[in-house]
């Protein structure tokens, strides 16, 4: 057994003395009444034995050759100095840097993770990280709310379950949210906006592009919403930022996204990333942490963390949120990634996805019973609607080693590709999907 | 030290990319970004060079004593880091095939049963991403429990002075009003204060215990009568799980609901800031609320279950920080019944040591036994020098260690809170106590000088004020 | 005679000109100001309850107004320059009201003064 603590015997005993109690139980003297009977746990382990038993759990999951699965997690490459550089134990078990002089590295590269969202999405201001997209929305759409008014519009392209955690979120501060109806190419429908419009909605969501994976018309949408006076806000994929409109120019007030594609491996859902990008006016809106720039006495650049009034350990129950641990290792990963992708590696990366979606797409409806849902374009991400049903077609795929993308009813599966999926992984694809009967 | 963006240079690019395989597809140039896109264009080498750097400019646990109070910074060892790197774990899918993933689903099943038996709890969802998202959760449960029965009047939550800022904050998210009550003078529950508090409006009572000075609140069992009572629950901030594992339950006392911090308890590293993971137990009469879905075991086989009509929705994307799940089961799994045990024992006695060779220097709130983790006051020192615990802990980082939490519990005034942990050796408390009262000595001889610290950092004490005043948040050429 | 009066929460008011500020001893120990919420032109306040708050760099503390009515003019200059509460605090003015009604129970300059030295 190994317990990770150093003391010997010898040592505990001095230090009972020192402290004046007897035994280790004594330290917990006149608690006896509380004290558990059985605590159902085996006993502890070696570290060989552990490392066997995770490796033997690893086994029991079966990691796919070739992944055409989206749907809110994306494989992409992730170059080897993100991994390496993320295995820097300074960075990896350091706490929330509350020491500045002490924690310049980890508060800078906060610093340049907001300037790389911010720059990302086209906004002024950003934070530290929130806990993933969906939790990124809702604390988003909160961050719009406004006195007077009480209703949000959510479009039916948002990821489903971005949606449960807003309703999660909303529902108990007694916002009433409802949805706007996409049309029949898959885009929001903009007469189904301007007519939900009223005066007491405050904020409208979008994504962009859709969970269906349809580029919308997010500015036509933000020129609507702002004729109507409320807020605006997009969630995001990161790499499209790099290729279409801003956010920013598209007229949203926040930017938020899932930052997973930058650099975090699938991991079954988790850690992932929250992000956010705002306009400078919500500054203040700001839920999270936040860095700002500033200098010491000697007139050295220093970073801290700031605006920290708006915060829980300060604002307890008036603070606009609970959240002091958020995702920052993640959002040094995305920092890392996107360093390392830099300007270029960005656009290439969105253009790849593009490129291999619109291959395997345009493949796929050459074969017979296949059909895209949408005609509207796409990014990386697309719906199939196939005469065969789509259990078939994802359990034929598994066996050849092909995780199928997502099924949305009976005959209908998003698909997704990157720029990992290479046109020899797409062909055997559209090989399996050709014997498919 | 310049950022990343200041040693751009056009046309540098790190990553190498297959080229391009498929025909270039160009969307309609109407969809196309117009705005320039700068990110910064740096070699390898550069960007290796530069993370290395800040990662110079950090500290962690491994570098050395971080007895930051309310933080549990202990050691976080190697084997969890390897077994999360493992590809059958960071490979998978969130939405592939639940056949294809029993031994993840298998691994979040046991961690959450493990959960359960040390804490006492029916049953537990390992969905929340960190503490404070715990306790937005519980609240959550909380809230749907009462409402289910028709209880609709319950809008108050109640929350001790000493309280942790993200218990008021949960609450108030969840559209809670929030009554504080002010701590008896041993930083305890008041009682006359919390039966006065109670009523029919009461939803719950949030109570860490040990409590936010590190004092076991020895009247538990009447608090917890006197919230029941109301028909109200009791909710338990699990942030100092680490003083009574394995020795007492939040279950046993009387808790309905718990969430636990597996980056501070389960020796999961906090990454400078997460990601964390925060779960939450309850007893089975709130179970039918908790966030969807759940891992399930049946015959050996282990399913992603809906948790029914009843569940409060969910509030994460996926299952929850699965990674850090691992890292905490593999602990867990290596200290087994007796090490828990063991460990919180140890967490006391090294909070208790420290605390004995320094009360007399700095008055501490208890006199009696603290759990694991203590506050000592320099209020004294303030009065007589001018000094303050800020001060201290600026010259404690010129000596090498982190600082403990200062000015928190807000109760005591230049509160110092030291949370020493388990893994610490004694050789580093005597280390770190001679060094505390090596300060204090430098103090009393200059207490200007001692102002300055910290002097061997990177950079002096930073102008917090203009930070905040004219926010400069991101770099701009 | 001032032409201040206050709230015990430090909070003045000035019946001449219906503006309302906080005191310099409020200011000082409040430490360095970095922002100042207020409400809006137009919005209606009510003696003794909170209508903005001060933040400092640890701390934030709400402002109660002194008396009941509606918000005619706001100090938009503290916006940018929330440093010059500190600098001036009676110069400071944050709010500007019209009664509904006759300011009741306010301290007096020489109250006021009484109730910091304790």
């Amino acid at each position: 057994m190994s317990t990770y603590t150093p003391h010997t015997s010898a040592e505990i005993q001095a230090m009972l003395d020192v402290v004046g109690v007897k035994s280790l139980e004594q330290l917990y003297q006149g608690l006896e009444s509380l004290f558990v009977k059985d605590m159902d746990l085996p006993a502890g382990k070696s570290q060989q034995e552990v490392a066997r038993y995770f490796e033997n759990l690893a086994a029991e999951n079966k990691v796919f050759g070739s992944i055409f699965l989206g749907a809110g997690a994306y494989q992409h490459y992730i170059p080897p100095v993100v991994k390496s550089l993320l295995s820097r134990e300074e960075f990896v078990t350091a706490y929330t840097p509350y020491q500045a002089e002490m924690s310049q590295g980890i508060l800078q590269g906060i610093f340049e993770f907001q300037t790389m969202i911010a720059e990302l999405t086209g906004m002024q201001v950003s934070n530290a990280s929130l806990y993933d997209g969906s939790t990124a929305l809702a604390d988003g759409i909160l961050m719009l709310g406004e006195r007077k008014k009480n209703k949000v519009l959510v479009s039916e392209g948002i990821h489903p379950r971005s949606l449960e955690v807003v309703k999660t979120y909303l529902v108990p501060q007694g916002i009433q949210i409802e949805k706007i109806a996409l049309d029949e190419n898959g885009r929001t429908s903009l007469a189904d906006l301007k007519a939900k419009l009223t005066p007491d909605v405050f904020a409208v969501a979008v994504a962009q592009p859709n969970f269906f994976g349809v580029i919308e018309d997010a500015a036509a949408i933000g020129e609507a919403v702002k004729a109507a006076g409320a807020g605006y806000i997009m969630q995001v994929e990161p790499f499209s930022c790099a290729m279409l409109k801003t956010p920013f120019a598209c007229g949203a007030d926040i930017a938020v996204g899932e930052g997973q594609p930058l650099g975090m491996p699938l991991s079954f859902g988790g850690p992932y990333l929250g992000f956010v990008g705002a306009r400078e006016k919500l500054v203040r809106k700001l839920t999270g942490r936040i860095v700002g720039k500033t200098s010491d006495a000697n007139g050295n650049d220093a970073y801290v963390l700031t605006l920290q009034a708006r915060e829980q350990h300060i604002r307890r129950e008036k603070a606009a949120s609970s959240i002091c641990s958020n995702q920052a290792l993640c959002a040094l990963t995305a920092t890392i990634y996107m360093a390392t992708a830099g300007k270029t590696g960005m656009k290439e990366v969105a253009s790849q996805c593009v490129s291999k979606a619109h291959y395997l797409a345009a493949e796929m409806v050459k074969i017979p019973g296949f059909r895209l849902k949408y005609s509207a374009e796409f990014f990386n991400e697309f719906v199939t609607v196939t005469d065969t049903p789509a259990d078939e077609i994802i359990r034929k795929c598994a066996e050849k080693n092909i995780l199928a993308g997502l099924k949305l009813s009976g005959h209908e599966i998003l698909w997704c590709a990157t720029e990992v999926n290479t046109k020899a992984d797409m062909d055997q694809l559209l090989a399996v999907l050709k014997e498919v009967k | 030290m310049k950022t990343i963006f200041e040693k751009s240079v056009p046309g540098k690019c790190a990553i190498s990319l297959a080229p391009c395989d498929v025909p270039a597809y160009d969307l309609d140039a109407s969809l196309l970004r117009e705005t320039p896109l700068n990110l910064p264009e740096v070699s390898e080498v550069e960007v290796v060079r530069h993370y290395t750097a800040l990662s110079k400019r950090a500290y962690g646990v491994d570098d050395g004593f971080y007895p930051l109070g309310s933080c549990t910074m202990k050691y976080n060892p190697k084997l969890n880091e390897e077994v999360a790197a493992l590809p059958g774990f960071t490979g998978i899918h969130p939405l592939q095939c639940e056949c294809t993933v029993q031994g993840a689903l298998k691994a979040m099943h046991t961690l959450s049963r493990k959960l359960a038996a040390i804490t006492g709890m029916d049953e537990v969802t390992l969905q929340p991403a960190a503490g404070a998202h715990g306790e937005y959760t519980a609240l959550q449960l909380i809230r749907a429990y009462h409402l289910d029965r028709g209880d609709t009047g319950r809008d108050k939550i109640i929350v001790p002075d000493s309280a942790h800022g993200t218990n008021p904050a949960s609450a108030a998210m969840n559209g809670y009003t929030v009554v504080n009550i002010p701590s008896a003078a041993d930083g305890c529950v008041d009682l006359d204060a919390l039966r006065s508090a109670v009523g029919p409006d009461t939803a719950a009572l949030m109570l860490t215990n040990p409590n936010t000075v590190g004092i076991f609140d020895k009247n538990i069992a009447k608090i917890a009568q006197i919230v029941h009572d109301a028909g109200g629950l009791l909710y338990y901030d699990g942030a100092n799980l680490n003083a009574i594992m394995g020795t007492i339950r939040p279950g046993d006392m009387g808790y309905d609901v718990v969430h636990l911090n597996l980056h501070k308890t389960f020796s999961t590293p906090h990454g400078g800031g997460g990601p964390g993971s925060g779960p939450v137990g309850c007893k089975a009469a709130l179970a039918k609320y908790l966030p969807g879905p759940v891992v399930t075991e049946k015959d050996g086989k282990y399913h992603l279950t809906s948790v029914g009509g009843k569940s409060i929705g969910c509030v994460k994307t996926f299952y929850g920080n699965f990674l850090v799940m691992l890292r905490a089961l593999a602990y867990i799994e290596v200290l087994g019944k007796e090490g828990i045990k063991l460990a919180s024992q140890l967490a006391v006695l090294n909070a208790n040591y420290m605390m004995a060779r320094l009360k007399d220097k700095f008055p501490t709130y208890s006199s009696d036994i603290c759990m694991h983790e203590f506050v000592v006051s320099c209020d004294k020192i303030k009065e007589e020098i001018g000094v303050t615990a800020l001060d201290f802990a600026k010259a404690m980082i010129d000596r090498g260690m982190h600082p403990p939490t200062i000015y928190f519990p807000l109760i005591v005034h230049e509160a110092l809170m030291f949370e020493p942990t388990e893994t610490e050796s004694k050789e580093t408390l005597d280390w770190a106590c001679d060094t505390v009262l090596d300060l204090v000595a430098e103090a009393y001889k200059d207490p200007a000088a001692f102002k300055q610290h910290p002097r061997k950092m990177p950079i002096g004490r930073p102008d917090e004020v203009t930070a905040a005043r004219k926010p400069v948040l991101i770099y701009k050429a | 005679m001032s032409k201040y009066k206050y709230l015990k929460s430090h909070e003045w008011y000035c019946e001449e000109c219906g503006k309302v500020g906080i005191s310099d001893f409020a200011q000082h120990e409040l430490g360095d100001i970095v922002f100042v919420e207020l409400p809006e032109v137009g919005d209606e306040v009510e003696a003794g309850k909170a209508f903005g708050n001060v933040e400092s760099v640890k701390a934030v503390s709400e402002l109660y107004s002194p008396v009941s009515g509606k918000v005619v003019e706001v100090n938009e200059e503290l916006q940018s320059a929330p440093e010059l509460v500190n600098k001036d605090a009676y110069a400071a003015w944050m709010i500007k009201v019209e009664p509904s009604e006759a300011p009741k129970d306010l301290l007096s300059e020489e109250e006021y003064k009484k109730l910091t030295a304790e």
